[in-house]
């Protein structure tokens, strides 16, 4: 199971970036969980100073931007497989 | 909440980079050099020919008599929207490139070994370049703050962020010159070093709620930025052009159409009653009426510049601007979830205070 954690205070970005995480986990056939980081204390725990940002498995991948769900396909495939 | 200038409605997924030949060839380098220098010609022709463009649209198209207020409302509109455009695009899609350089990890790996003054001045240069949207205001706060950055150093950064960026910079300078675009980032830049400067002095660290300081988790954040090609910055730059021409431009041809609307019908010298330099109180007013309004730069420059013809003092008119842009009821609320009240308020009074001395200078000195 991947954890998929998008980080932000809720501006129309982490919408967007949550429809292409899932998106990307999708084409992957990957099965995963997604949850939506909104606190401000919980996401500084993460280190990242612009959001959104896109945690794979508890490690911050992407921050400040929305990437192309292809982008997130490369992140998602490039892990270790545990 | 809406934010401006990163989180509009309309924010789009990036596009995928382009994968081809890495990063250097020498012989894709040429091309791109090549096919730079062709868009640069291209973009100055049009530029060059937009003033005849739309004095023949006016005056033979439209066939308008020369010389009546409508005639050269509708010219001021049909010259100035497409330059502001082209200059946008341009400076934008630049800024978007040198931005590549500049993360705030960076910014904050940069300020973070400095002492208050040279502090100061650096963060408010580095506010220029560092891509900042008013929606990461609280968690690059809280970043710079927990990785050492002095308080007033983090506030240096905080208002020259948004109050110099290049849209406000672009249009005045299509608007204005050169000369009033230079001295809005010299005053700009002046505020932001010595307002942030003067939060130091204060100690109000206490002012900051608590947790914040506690809040750091790993310093190390961003991660998996590595380094990008040349390629990518690029990216970067049209990126940068389609996110903030694609939203502000609705703004610059409602602005311009108020301004040439200003231009053609208020009479000369109506403004200078109320907001020439005779009139003490008009800079601390316009201050005060900037304040609630989270207008983006684009929308109210060209009407600023249309009261400016009608004889408003420069001083005046910038303050208004600085006040609009840099003091936003909307930032404020946003940064409350970290600053107590006394500090915010703080913060508003340095802030104004330096825009009024500005206000104050300029109707003085010109």
């Amino acid at each position: 199971m991947t954890k998929l954690q998008i980080l932000g205070t809720g501006c129309p970005k982490c919408g967007k970036l949550a429809e292409m995480a899932e998106k990307a986990a999708k084409s992957l056939g990957l099965e995963y969980r997604l949850e939506k980081v909104t606190d401000i204390r919980a996401i500084m725990r993460f280190g990242v100073m612009m959001t959104p940002a896109l945690a794979v498995d508890g490690v911050v991948k992407v921050s400040g931007k929305v990437p192309s769900e292809k982008e997130i396909r490369k992140i998602l495939s490039d892990r270790p497989i545990p | 909440m809406e934010c401006r200038t990163c989180c509009g409605p309309n924010a789009r997924p990036v596009e995928e980079e382009p994968h081809g030949g890495a990063a250097g060839g020498s012989g894709i380098r040429r091309r791109y050099l090549l096919s730079g220098a062709l868009l640069l010609t291209g973009w100055w022709l049009l530029y060059r020919s937009l003033a005849p463009f739309s004095r023949w649209l006016t005056y033979d198209v439209f066939s308008l008599a020369p010389g009546t207020r409508f005639a050269s409302a509708v010219q001021f509109f049909l010259f100035d929207t497409p330059k502001v455009l082209l200059l946008l695009t341009l400076v934008v899609f630049g800024v978007g490139v040198v931005r590549s350089y500049f993360t705030p990890d960076r910014a904050r790996r940069i300020l973070a070994g400095k002492r208050e003054a040279a502090g100061n001045v650096f963060a408010g240069l580095l506010g220029i370049v560092t891509p900042f949207c008013s929606c990461s205001a609280v968690p690059m706060f809280i970043g710079f703050v927990t990785a050492g950055v002095p308080l007033g150093v983090t506030f240096s950064f905080l208002i020259s962020a948004p109050m110099v960026n290049e849209v406000a910079l672009v249009l005045l300078f299509g608007l204005f010159g050169w000369k009033i675009a230079a001295l809005y980032l010299g005053t700009g830049l002046a505020v932001a070093m010595v307002a942030g400067w003067a939060i130091g002095r204060l100690g109000m660290e206490k002012h900051v709620e608590s947790w914040v300081y506690m809040a750091g988790g790993t310093a190390e954040g961003g991660a998996a930025e590595g380094s990008i090609s040349p390629d990518g910055r690029l990216r970067y730059g049209y990126d940068a052009v389609r996110d903030i021409v694609g939203k502000v431009w609705v703004y610059v041809v409602l602005g311009i159409a108020v301004g040439a609307g200003i231009h053609g019908y208020v009479p000369e010298n109506f403004m200078a009653s109320f907001m020439g330099s005779g009139a003490w109180w008009s800079v601390p007013l316009a201050v005060l009426i900037g304040i609630p309004m989270y207008s983006n730069a684009a929308g109210i420059i060209p009407v600023v510049e249309a009261l400016l013809a009608k004889g408003a003092a420069l001083g005046t008119v910038l303050a208004f601007m600085m006040s609009v842009i840099a003091l936003s009821l909307p930032e404020m609320i946003i940064l409350r979830k970290v600053l107590k009240v006394r500090l915010i308020a703080t913060f508003a009074g340095v802030v104004g205070f330096g825009i009024l001395a500005v206000g104050y200078l300029f109707n003085l000195v010109l």
